[in-house]
């Protein structure tokens, strides 16, 4: 299969926001992220912002903000198992993380949201959160490292 | 009154035939239907043995799209942005271990769902390829099983 420079980019690109999307509690790095997409880790980030229009953190955090919503509405975990299921190394990281992308807590989210019933990559790819708040940042991952920092 | 009867083929783009053929029929089992050179176009359908509806396998580009527009849609195909099946598997797991014997690119590992158990491949283009396996739930039993998270 013959594909321009461009097409080429989306495609590793893509693979490379897969990667993101089937290891979002993982631990994810930009080393690591970036040998995914075949590019040096200065390269990309700066291409997958042109590709996707966000940073790969930024694409990570609303992944793991939608994974939690899902899990809040369509379970009863407690609010701590859920953050540390989706990828965040603490409750506080989470929870305001959660609250900046989502505009409310997420036991407010779990109170106001009854479950629903349509297939679960559906529900992923439309109930994602458009934006995460913050500045855009160089590091994918604050999981188990940096406590609260992220 | 509409007199339909049958969604019959649906289009899928791809950005070449070959490697789709391959893709489709040898990785997920799909029979060939048409693969008629026409000249112009190669007509190529696939489908799962048994079912009535096909999928045309149809190359992005061609006299009904432009250049610029033609290359837009490759874009958007290899980005991820265009595209996408469901499919039913009735050994979701036996499915997703050959898938991934063979190397294909899994977005999602299988998952429980209370409608059953999926997990997500793309193809060699970027249509996403979602592939699940139905509980023997009803749909009102699926339906109950989320009142009752609900209720909790």
């Amino acid at each position: 299969m013959e594909l321009s420079a461009r097409e080429d980019t989306h495609r590793r690109m893509l693979r490379a926001r897969d990667e993101m999307d089937r290891l979002y509690a993982e631990p994810l790095d930009i080393p690591h992220l970036a040998a995914v997409a075949h590019l040096s880790p200065s390269q990309f980030g700066r291409v997958f912002r042109s590709v996707y229009g966000e940073t790969p953190h930024r694409y990570l955090q609303r992944r793991r903000v939608e994974r939690a919503m899902t899990l809040l509405r369509q379970t009863d975990r407690p609010v701590t198992d859920v953050a540390w299921d989706v990828g965040f190394a603490s409750l506080g990281t989470f929870s305001r993380t959660f609250s900046n992308v989502v505009g409310c807590s997420p036991s407010q989210f779990r109170a106001r949201h009854a479950p629903v019933a349509v297939p679960s990559c559906f529900i992923a790819a439309w109930a994602r959160p458009r934006e995460a708040a913050g500045p855009a940042r160089t590091a994918v991952s604050e999981k188990r490292a940096d406590g609260d920092a992220g | 009154m509409t007199h339909i009867t049958s969604l019959h083929i649906r289009s899928v783009p791809v950005l070449d035939q070959d490697e789709a053929l391959d893709f489709y029929t040898r990785h997920l089992g799909f029979e060939v239907r048409d693969d008629i050179d026409l000249g112009f176009m190669r007509w190529l359908t696939v489908g799962v043995p048994g079912q009535d509806t096909s999928l045309l396998l149809e190359l992005v580009g061609g006299p009904q799209h432009d250049e610029a527009t033609a290359a837009q849609v490759r874009e958007l195909v290899t980005k991820g942005a265009l595209g996408g099946i469901f499919l039913t598997s009735d050994d979701v797991h036996a499915t997703y271990t050959a898938l991934v014997d063979a190397g294909v690119e899994v977005t999602q590992e299988p998952v429980e769902q209370p409608y059953g158990t999926d997990f997500g491949i793309r193809d060699p283009f970027g249509n996403h390829v979602r592939i699940s396996q139905p509980n023997a739930a009803s749909p009102a039993e699926v339906q109950d099983a989320y009142d009752a998270a609900n209720a909790r």
